[in-house]
This record gives C-alpha cells, sequence and structure tokens, in this order.
C-alpha cells in the first residue's frame, strides 16, 4: 500500500512540475482567463447603473440643493455656452441640457437612447417637483421611503467570475489531460508504467489529484482576484458549494480530455480538437456573456455542455445565494457525465502510437 | 536454475504481416545476448514479447522461470527494461526522472544518484530531459533500467544515433552491467557491437530466427570474415524499408 502511495506521490510530482514548467501551459490556463477576468471586470464596472450626464446653463434654483442619492445617477456640468452645450447633445457627448428661463425650467434631451431619455425626465421632474413642494414651505404630505430586493440583474464581477472561472477550469481539464495522455503514448511512458511494477491505481489517482489540485488553485486565485475590493465579487452564503462543484467540474472536463485524448495521434490534433471543443462550449456555456438573451435552440444546444451547468450552479451559489439545492443535481450530472465519457475513452484507448 | 529467458513458438501478427513467425528463444543466465537482424526483422516485436509487453498470438515465453503474460508485478521487478524511444516525463530534469523511477519500484533516492553517478551523469543530474545529448540520454535511460537493480535488462537498439566515443562509452557501460552477474539482452544492427559484446546472438529476418550461436562460431560455420558477412549472406543484400 505504501509503495502505491510513494508511486502516487512521485508521478503526481512529476506531474505537476511538468504542467508549472510549461510557460504555455500556465498561461492559457491560468493568466488567459485570469485577463478576462481582470478585463471584463474593470470594463463592465459600472455597467449597470449608467450616469445621466447632464450640462446646466447659468443657475437653476431647484438644482441648488440637490439631495445626495442623486451623486450616483447625475453628474452636473456647468456651463455657459448654452449653443455649445446643446450641440454636444445631438453629437451624444452629452445627455441633456437643462436651463432657468424665469420660473420655467427648460430641459433637453436626445430621444437616441430611451432609457437614458427617461430617466433623465424622471429625475429632472423629480428634482422640480421637491423644490415645488420645498417653496410651498408645507411638508411634504407622503414620503416614499426606497428599499432595494436581491436583484436578479447582478453587478457584472458576479457573472464574469463564475463564467469565467468555469472556462479556465475546462481548458485545464481539457487541454491538461489530453495532451499528457498523447504525450505519454508518443513518448512510450504509458509502456514504460506497464512495465513497472505498479498498478494502474496511482497513475490515475496521480492524474486525477493534479487535475483537481489545478482547478482549485485557478479558483482560489479566480475569487483571490474578483473580491478585491476594486472589483467587489460579494459571495453569497453556501459559496463554500463551489468547492465540490469546481471538483466534478474538472472530473467531467477531464473524461473530455481523455476521449480527445485517446483518439488523437499527435500533441498538434489533440490540441486542435481540445480548442474545437472547448471555445464553442464556453461561448454556448455562458462563460462570455448570459444566455437570457439568446434563441431557445441555443440554450437546448447548451445544455448538453457540463461547463454550462457548472456555470449556472457556481453562479448561483457564489452570487446568487443558491444551496444545496442548486449544486448537488448538477454534481450528479458532471459525475455521471464524467462516468460515460471515461467508458468512452477506455473503448477507443490505445497504448501506442502506431 | 531456469534459464533467464526461454521462449517457444511465438508468434505474433499484425494484419497480414507475421511480425514474429515461430520465434524460439532460451537465454542462460549472466549471458549477453543479441539479437541481430536488419530492420522490419521482427526484433521489437520479439523483444515486447518476451518483455511482456504485447501478449503473442502463439507460444510462450518465461522469464526467470515464470511467464511475462499476463503482467506480473513479481517479475516485473527482477527485470529492467530500456525502450526504443527514450520513455521519459516531460520538462524534468536527469535527477527527477531517476527518482520518479526509483520510487515505482520502492527504490530510494540514494541508490537512484548513484546509479546516476554509475552512468556518469551527476553533472548533468541539474539538466532537463531535452537537453540532454543523445549519449546522455541513451545512459539517463539505461540508468532508469536499471535503477532496481533487476536480474535480467533488456536494451533496444541502446547505441542507435550515437557518435563513436558516446558508443564505445556504453559499451564499457553494458560490459560493466553484465559482468556484475546481469543477463542481458539488446537488439541492434550493428555487427562490430554485437561481435563485441555478446556471448551469443540470434540472426533474424522476416519474423524468423535465422541462426543462433557465438558470434566466432557463427563466422567459422559459414566460413566468412566478419559478422557482417554472417548477417549478409543469412539475410540478403536488398534494400529494406
Amino acid at each position: 500500500m505504501s509503495a502505491s502511495r510513494k508511486a502516487f506521490g512521485s508521478l503526481a510530482k512529476a506531474m505537476t512540475l511538468g504542467l508549472l514548467r510549461d510557460r504555455a501551459a500556465v498561461f492559457f490556463m491560468l493568466a488567459f482567463p485570469l485577463m478576462f477576468l481582470a478585463l471584463f471586470g474593470a470594463l463592465f464596472k459600472n455597467s449597470e447603473t449608467p450616469k445621466v450626464n447632464l450640462v446646466q446653463i447659468g443657475q437653476v434654483q431647484a438644482f441648488d440643493k440637490l439631495p445626495s442619492e442623486l451623486d450616483d445617477v447625475l453628474d452636473i456640468t456647468k456651463s455657459t455656452d448654452r449653443d455649445q452645450a446643446l450641440e454636444d447633445v445631438r453629437n451624444g457627448d452629452q445627455d441633456a441640457v437643462i436651463w432657468q428661463h424665469g420660473k420655467e425650467i427648460e430641459l433637453r434631451f436626445s430621444q437616441a437612447d430611451p432609457a437614458k431619455a427617461g430617466s433623465v425626465q424622471s429625475i429632472v421632474n423629480s428634482v422640480v417637483q421637491q423644490a415645488n413642494i420645498a417653496a410651498t414651505g408645507k411638508p411634504p404630505a407622503y414620503r416614499l421611503a426606497p428599499g432595494t430586493v436581491e436583484d436578479k440583474s447582478m453587478k457584472a464581477i458576479q457573472f464574469f467570475t463564475p463564467g469565467l472561472l468555469g472556462w479556465a477550469i475546462a481548458m485545464g481539464g481539457v487541454f491538461g489531460t489530453a495532451i499528457t495522455l498523447v504525450n505519454w503514448r508518443k513518448k512510450r511512458i504509458l509502456r514504460r508504467l506497464w512495465l513497472a511494477p505498479i498498478g494502474p491505481g496511482p497513475v490515475i489517482a496521480a492524474r486525477i489529484g493534479v487535475t483537481l489540485g489545478l482547478a482549485l488553485a485557478q479558483m482560489a486565485i479566480f475569487l483571490a482576484v474578483a473580491t478585491l475590493p476594486f472589483y467587489g465579487l460579494e459571495m453569497t452564503g453556501s459559496w463554500w458549494l463551489a468547492v465540490p462543484l469546481v471538483a466534478c467540474g474538472s472530473l467531467a472536463f477531464m473524461s473530455i480530455g481523455l476521449v480527445v485524448g485517446a483518439w488523437a495521434k499527435s500533441e498538434e490534433a489533440a490540441n486542435g480538437l481540445a480548442q474545437i471543443i472547448v471555445l464553442p462550449m464556453a461561448f454556448l456555456s455562458g462563460s462570455f456573456f448570459p444566455l437570457d438573451q439568446a434563441p431557445g435552440w441555443v440554450q437546448a444546444v447548451s445544455g448538453v455542455f457540463p461547463l454550462k451547468h457548472l456555470v449556472t450552479a457556481t453562479e448561483s451559489v457564489l452570487s446568487r445565494g443558491g444551496g444545496w439545492g442548486d449544486a448537488l443535481p448538477v454534481m450528479g450530472g458532471l459525475l455521471l457525465f464524467a462516468a460515460v465519457l471515461t467508458a468512452v475513452a477506455a473503448k477507443i484507448f490505445r497504448w501506442d502510437a502506431a | 536454475m531456469t534459464a533467464a529467458i526461454k521462449a517457444e513458438g511465438l508468434r505474433k501478427r499484425y494484419g497480414d504481416v507475421r511480425a514474429v513467425d515461430g520465434v524460439g528463444l532460451t537465454v542462460g543466465r549472466g549471458e549477453f545476448f543479441g539479437i541481430l537482424g536488419p530492420n522490419g526483422a521482427g526484433k521489437t516485436t520479439t523483444l515486447e514479447i518476451l518483455e511482456g509487453l504485447r501478449r503473442p498470438d502463439e507460444g510462450t515465453a518465461e522469464l526467470l522461470g515464470q511467464s511475462s503474460w499476463p503482467r506480473n508485478p513479481d517479475l516485473l521487478k527482477r527485470i529492467g527494461v530500456q525502450l526504443q524511444a527514450s520513455a521519459f516525463f516531460e520538462k524534468l530534469t536527469a535527477r527527477e526522472q531517476i527518482h520518479t523511477f526509483a520510487s515505482l519500484y520502492g527504490v530510494g533516492p540514494e541508490r537512484a544518484d548513484a546509479m546516476l553517478e554509475t552512468v556518469g551523469l551527476t553533472e548533468k543530474a541539474g539538466t532537463r530531459e531535452d537537453q540532454l545529448s543523445g549519449g546522455q540520454a541513451q545512459r539517463l535511460s539505461i540508468a532508469c533500467a536499471l535503477v532496481h537493480d533487476p536480474e535480467l535488462v533488456f536494451l533496444d537498439e541502446p547505441t542507435t544515433g550515437l557518435d563513436p566515443q558516446a558508443r564505445r562509452n556504453l559499451w564499457d557501460l553494458l560490459r560493466q552491467i553484465n559482468s556484475e552477474g546481469r543477463t542481458v539482452v539488446l537488439t541492434t544492427h550493428y555487427m562490430d557491437e554485437a561481435e563485441e559484446l555478446c556471448d551469443r546472438v540470434a540472426v533474424m529476418d522476416a519474423g524468423r530466427v535465422l541462426r543462433t550461436g557465438p558470434p566466432r562460431e557463427l563466422v567459422a560455420e559459414l566460413g566468412v570474415d566478419s559478422l557482417e558477412d554472417v548477417f549478409l549472406q543469412l539475410t540478403g543484400r536488398e534494400y529494406r524499408e
């Protein structure tokens, strides 16, 4: 038993060193997805609360004392050149222009973005109404007490973290496994291991151990980056359920890698086939953008990919407050997928390159 | 004591090709035995059947008194194998390679380092496999095959592609291995190598053993000048694939 454990340990070490010393592998499995996270996270950071850019010409009394809540939605620039300001609105550089003309408050805005046009009107309208009430000297009859509910539409980072993490784990599982299998067959390490007095157990266990270790390392790094204050990922209650989910997912991707590696004759072929599988899978699984708007058939097709289920379930436990009910069926499905594809790989497995 | 190798009636067919077509061999303990033959003669397939890598369609192969098929871990501990392509783990240094193989056989790192010293690679211990020269890679691969102190060693074309210096060096190493009491079986298509090293050789062609015997006796028997002449007389002069 201890001989098997020793063999497991040394094989796992050999595989880990081989992986870490392969700069291209480290780049594609770790740095590349992380770059996407850093980039997407920064690009879409403020996309949920677009500010309204308002140009104020001269004095507008209603706007003298603005409540501070409006700072989040309203960005006011003061100017004296009304023609220039109107031109800016026409060009789309500014959203609206406001000026006072006696008792009239004039507002000009563009209809190019209807959502923005709507919010310009309602914001300015509410400010003016409040000013009117204040001008009567009476306390307002009604007060609105606003509060938020847990929102179905989330901050971008809440969505990108599970999506891109899933993609990274898929690359690690599929590429790492497929290339190693082809390489070991080509270099006859498989044969050499056959001639060593160890069973298949330590070899398989070492491969699984390294794949899981890589996936969990990817997860730790992703979460560490995403929870930086700059990106501001907020993990919900049962976020730790993402750990077993990622483990099951990486086994499913490993099984894809086994099929690719068993089929492909060269590393180039394995690389190409893995790319053909992973990239479309990532797009159709919502790794890069949400699939809510996608046509029904796309959503149906994406259902066959383990990545889609991994991303959905991870997003649920990580960002949406989901629990066991969301995670457990997906874990079962991923393991079943892994079992079926491993059986397929065993069927087409070859010892020799010839 | 049983023979180191006792093979009878080995046959292996790939489609229409009879790679091995009725091979019988007996190799005594402590013998240095060479399998000679042109490319495609069936040397490597014969070796792989003997090692237990492939199952013969017909026939039996016994190593040290135990059948090599099905796979038998107890027997595998007693044999050392160097495959034709050097089976190294990617991106690992010479020392890491031999330590990995050593641990597969339950051998400690001290013994692995000593083996590296034996083949003269201590200075190259920190060099990655792809940075080793052909001769260094072959020596490392032989060291990996010997790390668990096997009684019987198989070497498949160990000197192919080496320069004369590296080849002579390796010969010394192989003689040393044999003089320590190990049985050594190698394939080669260098006749001078076989003449120099082997106690007995088997000349193969088209999947059969044409002649077996000590090199000098074969030369005398066929009335020619060298083992090369024996080889050419037995296997003909036409080109091989």
